[in-house]
C-alpha cells in the first residue's frame, strides 16, 4: 500500500472543497444585480447555483475517497 | 375558519401521528436500551440519514424565519444559502472521524467522546450543558413556528383557544417520542419531506406566475433590500455580517447535539459522507423558500386587511404563511401548513432526544448512577425528553416569542464555543483538558456579553480593531477567543505539569482501523 502517494492525491482532491467556500464566502464577488437571469438578479441565482455545484464537488472528493483505507 | 384547508391539515397531522407510534416496530430493536431509542441502533442507512440530517438542519423555524428575514432586512437573509452550502463539506471532513471513534467506545453524545479523549468529566459537563442549554430555545422555536400555523389557520383568540392546539401537538409529539425514540422523527420526515419539496416547487412556479414573473417581483423590492449595503470605509460593514453569519452559523450547526444524534444514527461513515453530496438537495430548497420572502413582499401581503393581525403579532414571521394564504387554494393551504407543522415536529423529536441523550449519559449516568443498566439509561432518557419538551412549551405559552428567539441567538453562541473541545480533540491530544475549558469559558462570557450589549436584538457585533471596524458573528469572535485562550494556558498547564487525564482511544480509533 502506497500510503504516501495515496495521502498526496487524496489531499490534492480534498482541496476542491476550498471551492465552494471560496466561491459563497468572497461576497464582494457576487453583490451585484447583473447578470440577471429570467430576472433574477445575480447575487441570488449565483448562491442558489452554488447548492447542486458544491453537491457535485463534494461528490467527486467523495467518490476519489472512498476506500477502505481512506477514513482519514 | 375555512374547513377544507382545517381538514386536510388534520388528515395529514393525524397520520403522521399514526407514523410516529408505528415507528416503534419499524427495524425493530430493543427499545428499552438507549442506543436504541436514542440512536435508532445506529443502523440507519444512507436515505433514510438523508431524511433525518434534513429535518435537522431545515426546520420548522427555518422555514418560517428565513423567508421572514428576506421579507423584512433583504439580502442579508440570504446567508442561509452559503450557510447550507459550505456546511457539508465541513462535516465531510470532520464528522466521520467522530462515526468510527463513537462505534468503537459506545459513545452516545460529542460529551461522550471529550469523556473519553480527556478523561475529563468536567470538560465533558460543560459540553453536556451547552448542548443542552443550546437545544431548549431552538425546541421552543419550532412550537413558535407551530404557533404561526395555528394562527393561520385561523385559530386566533388569546387563551385557551390558541393554546390548545399547540398543547395537542406536543401532547402527541411527547407519546411517540417517548414510545419509538428516534426511529419516529426518521420516519416522519419522509413525509414532511415529500409535503415540503411539493409545497415549495409549487410556490416557486404558481407564485411567479401570479405575479408576473420575477422581473416584477424583484422590481418590487426596495434597491437597499435588493443587495448587500456596500461597506464604508475602514469597515467589512455588511460583507463582514453575512459572510461571517454563514461561517458561524455552519460551525454551530455541526456543534449542535442533534446534529451529532443524526450523524451517529447512521450504519456507517459512507452513509454520512454519501449524504454530504445528496444534503445540498435541502440548500437549493431553502433558497427557493428564501425567495419567497421576496415574492411576499411584491404580494403585499403585509398590507391587506385579512392577514393584519397575524402580522401585527408575528411581525414578518407571518410572511410565508400569510403569503400561502393569499396564493393558493384551500386545500393546498392545508397541505403546505401540515408540511410546516410536521417540519416542526421532526425536529422537535429529535432536539429533544439529542438532549435527553446528553443529560442520561453525561449528567445522570456521570455524577448519580455510575453503574445504571442500559435499560435504566434509556428509562431516564425518555423521561428526560419529555421534560425538555414540557419546558420549551412553558416557555412558549407563557413568555412572549422574542425571548424564545433572543434565546436560541445565544444558544447559536454558546454552541460553537465547544468546537475547540470536541473538533481539535478528533485529531490531537495536544490541547490541555484545563486550557479548553477556560477557553469555554471565556467564549462564553465574552460572546454572551457581545450578545447584551446588541440588546439581544441582534449576534452580530462590530469590533473596532486598529481603526478598522469588523462586523462579524459573536459566535466567532468567541471562538477566537476560546482557541486563543485555550492555547496559551495550554502551554501553561503543560508547564506547570498539571494532570492530564487519560486518553480512552488509540490513533486508529478515528478511522475504523483498529481492531474491532
Amino acid at each position: 500500500m502506497s500510503s504516501s502517494t495515496n495521502g498526496k492525491k487524496r489531499s490534492s482532491w480534498r482541496l476542491l472543497l476550498l471551492v465552494p467556500f471560496i466561491a459563497t464566502l468572497w461576497v464582494p464577488f457576487y453583490n451585484r444585480v447583473e447578470p440577471t437571469f429570467i430576472g433574477i438578479p445575480f447575487f441570488y441565482w449565483y448562491l442558489l447555483l452554488w447548492a447542486p455545484l458544491s453537491a457535485l464537488i463534494t461528490w467527486i472528493v467523495f467518490s476519489r475517497n472512498d476506500s477502505p483505507d481512506n477514513d482519514r | 375558519m375555512n374547513w377544507t384547508m382545517i381538514g386536510v391539515f388534520l388528515a395529514l397531522f393525524v397520520f403522521v401521528t399514526v407514523l410516529g407510534f408505528v415507528a416503534a416496530r419499524w427495524r425493530h430493536g430493543d427499545l428499552t436500551q438507549l442506543q436504541e431509542w436514542g440512536l435508532g441502533g445506529r443502523r440507519f442507512g444512507t436515505v433514510v440519514t438523508w431524511f433525518l440530517l434534513g429535518g435537522d438542519v431545515y426546520t420548522a423555524y427555518t422555514f418560517i424565519a428565513v423567508p421572514a428575514l428576506v421579507f423584512g432586512a433583504g439580502a442579508i437573509g440570504f446567508f442561509a444559502l452559503p450557510y447550507t452550502i459550505i456546511v457539508y463539506p465541513l462535516v465531510l471532513l470532520v464528522l466521520p472521524r467522530l462515526w468510527w471513534v463513537s462505534h468503537k467506545h459506545n459513545y452516545v453524545t460529542g460529551a461522550d467522546f471529550v469523556r473519553g479523549r480527556y478523561g475529563s468529566p468536567t470538560l465533558a459537563l460543560l459540553v453536556a450543558l451547552t448542548g443542552i442549554l443550546a437545544t431548549m430555545p431552538y425546541i421552543a422555536l419550532q412550537l413558535v413556528g407551530i404557533e404561526v400555523i395555528i394562527a393561520a389557520l385561523g385559530f386566533h383568540a388569546g387563551g385557551w383557544a390558541a393554546d390548545l392546539p399547540l398543547i395537542i401537538a406536543f401532547v402527541v409529539l411527547a407519546a411517540y417520542t417517548y414510545t419509538s425514540g428516534l426511529r419516529a422523527p426518521a420516519l416522519i420526515s419522509i413525509v414532511k419531506d415529500l409535503l415540503i419539496y411539493i409545497t415549495v416547487i409549487a410556490a416557486v412556479i404558481i407564485i411567479p406566475m401570479q405575479l408576473g414573473g420575477f422581473g416584477k417581483i424583484f422590481a418590487a423590492v426596495p434597491h437597499a433590500k435588493m443587495l448587500l449595503a456596500a461597506p464604508p470605509s475602514a469597515s467589512l460593514g455588511s460583507y463582514g455580517a453575512f459572510a461571517t453569519l454563514a461561517f458561524g452559523s455552519a460551525l454551530a450547526l455541526f456543534a449542535y447535539p442533534h446534529t451529532m444524534t443524526g450523524v451517529l444514527s447512521g450504519k456507517n461513515p459512507r452513509v454520512l459522507r454519501r449524504n454530504m453530496a445528496l444534503l445540498p438537495a435541502y440548500t437549493l430548497v431553502l433558497g427557493l423558500l428564501a425567495l419567497l420572502g421576496f415574492m411576499a413582499l411584491a404580494a403585499g401581503v403585509d398590507k391587506l386587511p385579512a392577514f393584519a393581525s397575524g402580522f401585527q403579532q408575528y411581525k414578518a414571521n407571518f410572511a410565508v404563511p400569510a403569503l400561502i394564504l393569499h396564493s393558493f387554494p384551500a386545500w393546498f393551504s392545508g397541505v403546505a401548513f401540515a408540511a410546516i407543522v410536521i417540519g416542526a415536529l421532526v425536529p422537535a423529536a429529535i432536539m429533544s432526544i439529542a438532549a435527553a441523550n446528553l443529560f442520561t449519559r453525561n449528567i445522570y449516568r456521570e455524577y448519580f448512577r455510575p453503574q445504571c443498566s442500559s435499560a435504566e439509561e434509556a428509562r431516564v432518557a425518555k423521561w428526560a425528553s419529555l421534560v425538555v419538551k414540557a419546558g420549551a412549551l412553558v416557555f412558549v405559552l407563557e413568555l412572549p416569542s422574542i425571548y424564545a428567539i433572543q434565546f436560541q441567538l445565544l444558544g447559536g453562541v454558546w454552541i460553537a464555543q465547544i468546537i475547540p473541545a470536541v473538533a481539535l480533540g478528533l485529531y490531537t491530544r495536544w490541547w490541555h483538558r484545563g486550557g479548553l475549558a477556560l477557553g469555554w469559558l471565556c467564549g462564553m462570557v465574552v460572546g454572551t456579553w457581545m450578545v447584551a450589549s446588541l440588546h439581544f436584538a441582534g449576534t452580530v457585533y462590530p469590533l473596532h480593531l486598529f481603526g478598522f471596524t469588523i462586523p462579524a458573528y459573536a459566535a466567532l469572535w468567541g471562538l477566537i477567543l476560546n482557541l486563543i485562550v485555550a492555547f496559551v494556558f495550554t502551554l501553561i498547564f503543560r508547564a506547570l505539569h498539571l494532570a492530564e487525564g487519560q486518553d480512552a482511544t488509540a490513533p486508529g480509533d478515528y478511522t475504523g482501523q483498529s481492531a474491532q
